[in-house]
């Protein structure tokens, strides 16, 4: 049952002029045990495109972005039903390992989470090492790419071997951006990634997603509409597990076509 | 420099009587605290000066070299006490802390639902058993089936003490480890057991080496179980199958003989016995301290 004030609005038609859809999801529900938190999600995530997530706090926006990796199954008693799927293929069809879609659809989370006992370096090879790369020219080769496409190089390039905790929080945060990009990710999820960072080192980390989407799809969970406004090219609305609103980021702050979204985008909610 | 007007009375001194009651209150309690410590002191300083005063002057290099004569004579040493010592406890450790890790592993990464509960429910119960009671089960099992005593037996009674204490202790270490170092390996794609392995045992792995050292100690002290399995021989033990004595069936044994030869003995393996143990406890000590600083 759809309650009329909350009609989920489908994918906006200017939409459907975008060549490539990257991940498409359809008919997406979520539950934490009885208690459902998504209901009939149905999104169109164009490729090479920076989409931000909005919605107040509770509303079910970590939970779909970790359905797009499959990190959402991992939380016990934590169920999914729908279709993810990312370059036609879906990644809940059965016989799908979600070992092999996390390693294509990478995740960095709102705390940085350097692993405690690895070197900056040591982090950033991880994903590499631990599946079986051994060549050390490679390791190398792949960690500074991947500090360089972090825009971490020239601050931690001295000091490769320092343990990764010791550095400061908004360079932590961008190790595990390094430490996501170094296995080659497709998509990039990020749950607000700047929440627990000071205002110059989220202005990094926004400049560095405008880069990125230059070869990735970035879906980026934000609750600051400024920063939505800035990098994201389109935004979703999600209120109470229930998609409200999808569109080009201008029109969902300009011009919305549903009233809540025009209230929580101009401040004005409950 | 001046700080300001300092003038008229300072609002935050305490000048009424309930005030200075309380005051009064607060050091008695301080004192009443003190002194609880120090009563409770008393007895463990008491032990550790009468070892010491009985134990260091019978400490020798031939104490510490050469094997028990029998108890009535004098001199000998206790060699093949702390041989025996370590070669108990030693294979106690190589078949109890494997298990005990995996089974900790298993608790803290994987386990939820029943079997971990049956799992946590026999650690706990096995953790707080009698030790003469398991010493009496090995005695049954392995004693009565072989025919006779051994280090072997006595291994399997300090072991199966062993596997319970390890198991919560590697399970507390890997929970010390946040959830969210979990989910970064898991987001890169990384299987669970990898993940387990490379990313959250190591994190953990000082956590790991001081429960298994406190383990160790534990078992090293543990006399019960071994009266009634190894057989308490004045010879070094020449292998698993072997009988053998104790740094701990040494004091038991001297210390209750009557016969001062023996009970000299006694002081001496009492002595090592607490050296080894204090050692164990200070190294767990320094290492947690350590890693606290970083
Ligand atoms: N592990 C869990 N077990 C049970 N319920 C959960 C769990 N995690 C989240 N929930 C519930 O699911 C709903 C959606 O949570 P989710 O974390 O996706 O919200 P969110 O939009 O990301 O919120 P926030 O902005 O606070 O991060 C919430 O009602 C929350 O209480
Ligand atoms: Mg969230």
């Amino acid at each position: 049952m759809v309650d009329p004030a909350v009609g989920a609005r489908r994918t906006a038609p200017a939409l459907r002029e975008t060549p490539s859809t990257k991940v498409a999801i359809g008919g997406l529900r979520a539950w934490f045990g009885s208690k459902q938190v998504l209901s009939d999600i149905d999104l169109d995530l164009p490729a090479l495109r920076a989409i931000a997530i909005i919605g107040p706090s509770g509303c079910g926006k970590s939970t779909l972005i970790r359905t797009v990796n499959r990190m959402h199954e991992l939380v016990r008693g934590a169920r999914v039903e729908g279709r993810v799927v990312v370059d036609g293929h879906d990644i809940y069809a059965p016989g799908v390992d979600a070992v092999a879609v996390r390693r294509r659809i990478g995740m960095v989370f709102q705390k940085p989470n350097p692993f405690p006992t690895m070197s900056v370096g040591g982090n950033v090879a991880a994903g590499l090492r631990l599946n079986g790369v051994r060549d050390r020219a490679v390791l190398d080769a792949a960690v500074e790419k991947a500090l360089r496409q972090a825009a971490l190089w020239d601050e931690v390039k001295d000091g490769l071997d320092q343990p990764g905790v010791a550095l400061s929080g908004g360079q932590q945060q961008r190790l595990c951006i390094a430490r996501a990009l170094a296995v080659g990710p497709e998509v990039l999820l990020l749950d607000e990634p700047c929440s627990a960072l000071d205002p110059i080192a989220t202005s990094k980390i926004e400049d560095l997603i405008t880069e990125l989407k230059e070869r990735l799809t970035i879906i980026m969970v934000t609750h600051n509409m400024q920063q939505a406004a800035r990098v994201a090219d389109y935004t979703a609305f999600l209120y109470l597990g229930k998609l409200i609103e999808f569109d080009r980021t201008r029109r969902i702050f300009e011009t919305p076509t549903q009233e809540l979204t025009e209230k929580y985008v101009t401040g004005r909610f409950g | 420099m001046s700080v300001g007007l300092t003038g008229g009375s300072n609002p935050f001194r305490s000048v009424s009587r309930r005030d200075t009651i309380r005051k009064w209150h607060s050091h008695l309690m301080l004192v009443l605290c003190i002194g609880a410590v120090l009563i409770a002191l008393i007895p463990l300083l008491s032990i550790l000066f009468e070892v010491f005063r009985q134990g260091l002057p019978a400490l020798s290099y031939d104490l510490l070299t050469k094997r028990q004569y029998f108890q009535y004579f004098a001199g000998g040493g206790i060699a093949n006490a702390l041989w025996g010592s370590v070669l108990i406890v030693g294979t106690a450790s190589l078949i109890g802390m494997p298990i005990g890790i995996l089974a900790g592993i298993y608790l803290s990464e994987y386990g939820q639902g029943r079997p971990a509960a049956v799992v946590r429910f026999f650690a706990d119960v096995f953790a707080e058993f009698p030790s003469i009671i398991i010493g009496l089960f090995a005695y049954g099992v392995i004693v009565v089936w072989t025919g006779h005593f051994s280090v072997f037996a006595g291994a399997f009674a300090l072991s199966v003490m062993l596997v319970p204490i390890v198991t919560r202790t590697t399970e507390e270490a890997l929970h010390l480890v946040p959830d969210s170092v979990r989910e970064a390996g898991l987001a890169l794609g990384l299987p669970r057991w990898r993940v387990t392995g490379s990313v959250v045992l190591r994190a953990a792995k000082g956590g790991l080496l001081t429960g298994s050292l406190l383990g160790f100690s534990r078992i090293f002290g543990e006399t019960a179980p071994l009266v009634v399995t190894i057989g308490g021989s004045l010879f070094f033990a020449k292998g698993l199958d072997d009988t053998s004595s104790s740094l701990t069936y040494v004091v038991w044994r001297g210390a209750t003989s009557g016969i001062h030869a023996a009970e000299v003995r006694a002081w001496g393996a009492a002595t090592v016995l607490l050296l080894v143990v204090l050692a164990i406890n200070i190294s767990v000590r320094v290492i947690t301290s350590r890693r606290a600083e970083r």
